[in-house]
């Protein structure tokens, strides 16, 4: 299968991603957005990381698998920023009752 | 012992005196002041009698003392160094004797001044003479342009010394700036000599074996004419000529002693100085040698003129002065350069002593400077009487005084160059004539005009003011035998005979179209006698001089008594333009241009800030949104950049 396959896919997740966290206000969803955002940005870099191997020799496993290790820190870092977001979204709604994001522009001033 | 050795001392002296009267002002007594400020003249005074001694010896070398190097640039060298030679040597005496004569004077004329004016005035006079000293010490054209600057400046303190009147600070600065625009040629001139000839030292210019310009033969060559040009505009600022002549009738703001010093005796004469030193370079150009002439000669008339219808006595003195300065210009405008210097020597002796003289008329008079409110004077001021009738009789060139002399050898020269110039000569020295006794007869002869109060305060001045009188007198009666012409004693110019190593070489260049001595015998007895009708018609026309009602004056004496309204004109082509330009440049282009910049900045930054603070409006999809066009901005510029 041709890599721009990949790309095609992983722009189209990409591009969903931000218009949902452009249009929508609900945070929940703007949430789910970015995760989107940067799984298909995983996507990519494992499709590459794949590509690249192909073929390849022995010397290059090494620096194509550092695409996939880029991954794992990827995955880690919104694991983090999951747990911070979902706890900043819980204390939104206690304090608005509400997860409409435009009442965070009440941190104005 | 070699004097020549000492010469340091002759600057160094005054120097001191200047530093100690001006640091210790406040804690010497007005005598030890007076003293000290007198004594290191005196002492300048005597080393110079004996470096004379030893110039006028025969076979006397010119000498250059090298002291250290002053400026020392790549291929430039400018040291500090001395010149000694006859012209030195006689400037050197004028400068000190006359000096001193008038610090003596000056100790009993400023003794009502205030403790700490009093040292002062005498530490500035200190610092004036070595100022000048330095100006005719100097072996190259860098020293003396310091000691040109010098005595600028001791000029402009001097005339505002009381300054406390608005009106000398006025005319204190009006001598600077006048004089600053004369000094602009000459540093211009420095420069030029210095890129063309590589050297601004007279002995490698003018050396006789084989110096720089003495080697050149080519009259009229443009940068020499330039050159000489230039030099002529500082002379024209310092020695007050036509066009940058009115500071000095202002300059007699100063205090009386001071006119005669500085604006009478030496530094005016700074010009003829520069112009003689330079001589074989203006000999090279003929043609400012005429344009030299041509404004002395004209200075000299417009002056003597303006100066018949003065009443201020110290102003008549004042044009006097101009016009006698425009008479040494056109010896050396007619290639007499000795002749020039000797007038240099004999108008410091007699208008110093019409100075002085009228500084103790001015004393008695408790400060009456109007002649108009004199009159009868001589009966109670004896020897002031007497000395300044030698003086104006000096001064109008009557034989067998020092001026006639002086006076009569320019005017022979002038002859031999054109018979226009003569007859113009002649007609100025009428005036001079003319105005002399008027000014003579207002002043000390027919009825008192004045208060009575000042009638019965007026008394001859003490003998620290009169002595120098008597000596200037003898002086002026005998100072014009050392240049008696030769048509009366064969060979007995030993002025002439004195300096003539420094004219040597430009002589060369001077046509020997000599006036026969039948003509000049002619000549000579043909103006003496003008001179002497006129000087009695003068002093008879005022001898009993009454103040006449208002009469009208027809335009042209109008004009005269006005100055013929130079100063009006300089202030409407001159002051009011560059005051209006300072306005424009003050209020438009410094405060709405430059200003507007500085504060312009200030307050877009002001501006740009508070729009932008709009784009934080806490609303969080708009900042994404940003963001998002802000990637996609520099996506795009990746994308056309690389």
């Amino acid at each position: 299968m041709e890599i721009k396959w990949y790309i095609f896919l992983s722009l189209t997740l990409f591009c969903i991603g931000i218009i949902g966290a452009l249009t929508r206000r609900n945070s929940i969803i703007v949430f789910m957005c970015i995760e989107l955002m940067l799984n298909s940005v995983n996507l990519m870099l494992v499709a590459f990381s794949k590509m690249h191997m192909a073929g390849a020799n022995i010397l290059s496993y090494s620096m194509a698998s550092s695409a996939q290790i880029f991954v794992f820190f990827i995955m880690i870092v919104a694991a983090a920023e999951v747990s911070v977001g979902l706890a900043i979204i819980v204390l939104l709604y206690r304090n608005t009752r509400s997860i409409d994001i435009n009442f965070l522009n009440r941190l104005k001033n | 012992m070699d004097a020549i050795q000492l010469i340091y001392l002759v600057p160094l002296l005054p120097l001191i005196g200047c530093l100690i009267n001006g640091l210790a002002r406040n804690v010497l007594s007005k005598t030890i002041i007076g003293i000290i400020g007198s004594a290191v003249v005196f002492i300048s005074f005597c080393i110079s009698v004996l470096i004379f001694m030893q110039v006028s010896k025969e076979g006397f070398v010119t000498q250059n003392i090298h002291y250290f190097d002053f400026i020392h640039v790549g291929k430039l060298l400018i040291p500090f160094e001395f010149q000694v030679d006859q012209l030195t040597s006689l400037f050197l005496l004028i400068i000190t004797g006359v000096g001193f004569l008038i610090h003596v004077y000056s100790i009993s004329y400023m003794k009502e001044e205030s403790q700490s004016g009093f040292g002062r005035y005498f530490s500035y006079l200190n610092l004036f003479v070595f100022s000048m000293l330095i100006l005719v010490l100097g072996g190259n054209y860098v020293i003396m342009y310091i000691g040109w600057e010098g005595v600028g400046l001791c000029s402009y303190l001097l005339i505002g010394f009381w300054f406390k009147d608005q009106a000398n600070n006025d005319a204190g600065k009006k001598a600077f700036i006048m004089n600053r625009i004369g000094d602009v040629g000459f540093l211009l001139a420095v420069f030029w000599m210095i890129s063309a000839f590589g050297t601004a030292s007279y002995a490698p210019l003018y050396n006789s074996e084989n110096g720089i310009i003495s080697s050149i033969t080519a009259l009229n060559s443009p940068a020499i004419v330039g050159i000489t040009l230039l030099l002529f505009v500082g002379a024209i600022g310092k020695s007050a000529q036509i066009p940058l002549y009115t500071w000095l009738p202002d300059a007699m703001a100063g205090p009386t002693p001071v006119s005669a010093l500085i604006h009478a005796a030496t530094m005016v004469t700074a010009g003829i100085y520069m112009i003689a030193r330079s001589n074989i370079l203006y000999s090279l150009a003929p043609v400012t040698l005429a344009g030299v002439a041509s404004i002395g000669l004209i200075t000299a008339i417009v002056a003597a003129i303006i100066a018949l219808k003065q009443n201020d006595i110290k102003k008549v003195l004042a044009y006097s002065t101009v016009s006698q300065l425009g008479y040494m210009f056109l010896g050396l405008g007619v290639g007499a350069y000795s002749a020039a210097v000797f007038h240099v020597m004999t108008h410091a002796f007699f208008k110093a002593l019409l100075f002085l003289a009228a500084g103790s008329v001015i004393h008695a008079m408790g400060g009456e400077q109007d002649m108009t409110k004199m009159g009868g004077l001589g009966k109670k001021m004896k020897i002031t009487y007497v000395t300044f009738f030698i003086a104006t009789l000096a001064i109008a060139g009557i034989p067998p005084f020092s001026g006639f002399f002086s006076k009569d050898e320019i005017l022979s020269a002038a002859f031999a160059q054109s018979p226009l110039l003569y007859i113009l000569g002649v007609g100025g020295a009428l005036l001079t004539a003319f105005y002399m006794f008027r000014a003579l007869a207002m002043t000390f002869k027919g009825n008192f005009r004045g208060t009575a109060e000042q009638e019965h305060h007026v008394h001859e001045s003490p003998a620290a003011m009169t002595i120098p009188l008597i000596i200037l007198a003898i002086l002026s009666i005998v100072g014009g035998f050392v240049g008696i012409p030769e048509v009366f004693v064969k060979n007995a110019n030993k002025f002439n005979d004195f300096l003539s190593p420094v004219f040597a070489h430009s002589a060369t260049f001077m046509s020997e179209n000599h006036v026969s001595h039948q003509t000049d015998l002619i000549l000579i007895i043909v103006s003496s006698v003008l001179i002497i009708v006129v000087s009695i018609w003068g002093y008879n026309k005022y001898k009993n001089y009454t103040p006449s009602p208002a009469v009208s004056d027809n335009a042209f004496v109008k004009a005269v008594k006005n100055k013929f309204y130079i100063d009006e004109a300089y202030d409407i082509l001159f002051v009011k333009p560059y005051r209006a330009l300072g306005a424009f440049l003050n209020n438009i282009f410094d405060q709405k241009g430059i200003d507007g910049i500085v504060n312009g900045v200030g307050r877009s930054v002001n501006y740009g800030s508070r729009q932008l603070r709009l784009l934080q409006s806490g609303q969080v999809g708009s900042y994404l949104l940003l963001m998002v066009i802000g990637l996609l901005i520099l996506f795009i510029i990746q994308l056309f950049t690389k």
